[in-house]
């Protein structure tokens, strides 16, 4: 696609590259021609040695990412699966950690995987996990910044979302389920229900929360950009027992937001 | 083409105020930086020596690895060493990572500045290994344009490191000294002398590594390599060295390091140490014996510096 | 369209009591968290798990070769291993692995 945009200052030298990495992902194909050991000898084990380095490494990539789901299903079942997903799906950047996006989906295909239908929802969480590790600085929102709010404007306030605020809902208790293996704590036993997460980042330390019902739902909105009042509307069409200043004191102990501001919202504001 | 002093990897400054101190790393021994040895760094006494990160691992837009490198540039010189330019390759530069690598420069203030004599992208797949070219008057000419670019990009000069290499090509026409050397010429560049790469490499191919430190342009080095390798065997069964970066630096490398610092001078010099990684003082203890030969030349070499 | 108003009072309620209590809603710590949900919490809401930015900081380049080999095929697609047989799901869907009869 670059290359099509650009027109070479010179002519090109024989593609050496192309030949070179096609059979790098194939471990059943020839080792290419152009390359030899010294003195004419032979190649393969030598070809194999950069095969070894790019698989290897990209499934210890995979690994990094996802140390949940390697716990969750061991070593060798997660580098057999990884080595499937390397060879399908190798990154399309030299940033490692933008790496495996489309990994928990290849999780939902892997036949061998299928007894585990919560698993790529805990790989999901993994990624935003390391998304927000990575995004923008931003200061986290002071709770005195809502105190200064005259109260008969507060529904029209909108949140500005913290760069590393991601926000996750599962139909299983992924969010247990990843707090229960992201580090080498007890597994146990798991109540099955769905599961909304808020991952944040505050004082350079990601954070991952299990919301209470209701929660996303509030969040959501607010992270959509709807004022305050629109919001709390919704999270209680969705959940009447939604816990309002629950939710509130959380969002604002996570850092979820960085900002307030005060935008004109129609809304029924009684 | 770059503007660049031939011997210098300093950058061409405007600015007057400086983000970071200048701390200048000349006759030092550093070792790559591990996030997990931050705390041991900042515990022991002195600030010598120097530290060298990959530069793409510090390219998310903020976040923990921010806060770590800026606490160790406060105190520390740093080298910021690439490793997915893909100088090396058919392909034109991904004009988005010249982008980040200038922004990393400008933010950090590094001291040295380095990429590889390799490749790693093919159209759009990023390998994630030091891919090998042959040496020809084509990859000559294109590699130059392409180190010309990433100079210009970031204005100032870069470091070119010669590679490892387990396979050669068929339509090799150039010895890699010559190819290198004739780069360093064209283009400005200094060069990046990793002496376990070339252990490897005269290992791999059956030539002489001494021989190879003798037509290596030393006067263009401004930084040393040095790293463990480990040790398989090749189709007939000899001796073929994987450059793993694994363990402590080999007796033969640090040999081959003593000639060419005394040969050389006191070029800085950092230990690479990336799998298997092991406790800061082990890691620190290679650097110092790395300071030790160092500071022995810098000795030597003082009476006449004090006499001239 | 939502039906349910919101009221000045209501939000007003609301904020005064999060900023008196959200101090004591700070992130648990990777133990006290595993505490939590091991104790069979009945809520566990809230409960925030951190403390894991030393050992899972995501993968990094590398310009080595490595030592381990395993660039072959695909000899493991099924082993056993792992937490998933003792992570107990209600109606049976724990997580142990099978075999499958057919190749993939």
């Amino acid at each position: 696609m670059r290359s099509a945009e650009i027109l070479p200052l010179r002519p090109q030298p024989p593609d050496f590259a192309g030949p070179f990495s096609a059979a790098l992902l194939s471990p059943d194909a020839a080792t290419p021609a152009q390359v030899t050991g010294p003195h004419g000898k032979r190649a393969d084990k030598r070809y194999n040695v950069y095969r070894n380095n790019v698989t290897v490494s990209l499934i210890a990539a995979l690994a990094s990412v996802y140390p949940a789901v390697e716990r969750i299903t061991g070593t060798d079942f997660f580098r057999a699966m990884a080595r499937f997903h390397v060879r399908e799906t190798p990154p399309a950047s030299p940033l490692l950690f933008e790496y495996g996006r489309d990994f928990p989906d290849f999780v939902d295909s892997y036949d061998y995987a299928a007894d585990m239908p919560w698993l790529s929802d805990v790989a999901r969480v993994e990624r935003l996990w390391l998304d927000s590790y990575h995004a923008a600085d931003a200061p986290a929102l002071r709770p005195e910044a809502l105190s200064a709010v005259p109260p008969e404007t507060l529904g029209l306030l909108t949140f500005k979302p913290h760069p590393a605020t991601r926000l996750f809902s599962s139909t299983h208790p992924a969010v247990t389920i990843f707090a229960m293996n992201r580090g080498a704590g007890p597994v146990g036993r798991v109540d099955d229900r769905p599961e909304d997460g808020l991952i944040t980042r505050i004082d350079d330390e990601v954070t991952v929360r299990l919301l209470a019902p209701g929660d996303a739902t509030f969040l959501s909105a607010l992270l959509d950009g709807q004022c305050l009042a629109t919001a709390v509307a919704a999270a209680f069409e969705t959940e009447p027992a939604f816990d309002l200043p629950g939710a509130i004191g959380e969002m604002i102990a996570a850092g979820a937001f960085s900002h307030i501001e005060m935008e004109s919202c129609h809304v029924e504001h009684v | 083409m770059a503007k660049v002093d031939m011997t210098s990897n300093n950058p061409m400054k405007t600015e007057t105020t400086l983000r970071f101190p200048t701390i200048s790393l000349s006759g030092q021994a550093g070792t790559s930086f591990k996030p997990e040895h931050l705390a041991a760094i900042f515990t022991q006494s002195g600030r010598h020596g120097f530290f060298e990160v990959h530069a793409e691992n510090y390219m998310g837009a903020g976040g923990p690895p921010h806060r770590a490198l800026e606490r160790v540039r406060r105190d520390y010189p740093i080298s910021l060493h690439g490793v997915c330019m893909s100088l090396g390759g058919p392909q034109p530069l991904d004009k988005d990572h010249l982008g980040r690598f200038k922004n990393l420069v400008d933010r950090y203030e590094p001291a040295l500045v380095s990429e590889h004599l390799a490749w790693s992208t093919h159209v759009n797949t990023y390998l994630n290994d030091l891919l090998p070219l042959p040496y020809t008057a084509a990859t000559l000419a294109h590699v130059c344009d392409h180190v010309d670019e990433m100079q210009d990009a970031i204005g100032r000069p870069i470091l070119l490191e010669n590679p490892s290499t387990y396979v050669l090509f068929a339509d090799s026409s150039m010895s890699e000294t010559a190819f290198i050397g004739e780069v360093s010429r064209r283009t400005g560049c200094g060069l990046l002398l990793d002496i376990n790469n070339v252990f490897v490499s005269a290992t791999n191919h059956g030539f002489s590594a001494l021989d190879y430190l003798t037509d290596f342009p030393l006067s263009g080095v401004g930084e040393i390599h040095l790293a463990g390798h480990a040790e398989q065997e090749d189709d007939e069964g000899d001796r073929l060295l994987i450059d793993s970066h694994d363990g402590p630096v080999a007796d033969a490398v640090w040999r081959l390091y003593e000639i060419v610092i005394a040969r050389g001078g006191s070029i800085p010099t950092l230990i690479e140490w990336d799998s298997q990684i092991p406790d800061w003082p082990v890691l620190r203890a290679e650097a110092l014996a790395a300071q030790a030969i160092l500071d022995r030349q810098a000795n030597r070499r003082e009476p006449s510096h004090a006499l001239g | 369209m939502l039906r349910t108003s919101v009221t000045t009072v209501l939000l007003a309620g609301a904020i005064t009591s999060a900023l008196a209590t959200f101090a004591s809603a700070a992130p648990l710590t990777k133990a006290e968290a595993n505490a939590a949900m091991a104790a069979h919490k009945e809520k566990c809401y809230g409960v925030a798990l951190k403390g894991q930015n030393d050992c899972a900081a995501g993968p990094g380049t590398t310009c080595q070769g490595t030592s381990v080999k395993d660039f072959q095929g695909n000899s493991w697609k099924f082993v056993q291993g792992g937490t998933c047989a003792s992570l107990e799901l209600p109606g049976g869907r724990h997580g142990s692995l099978t075999p499958l009869d057919r190749d993939i």
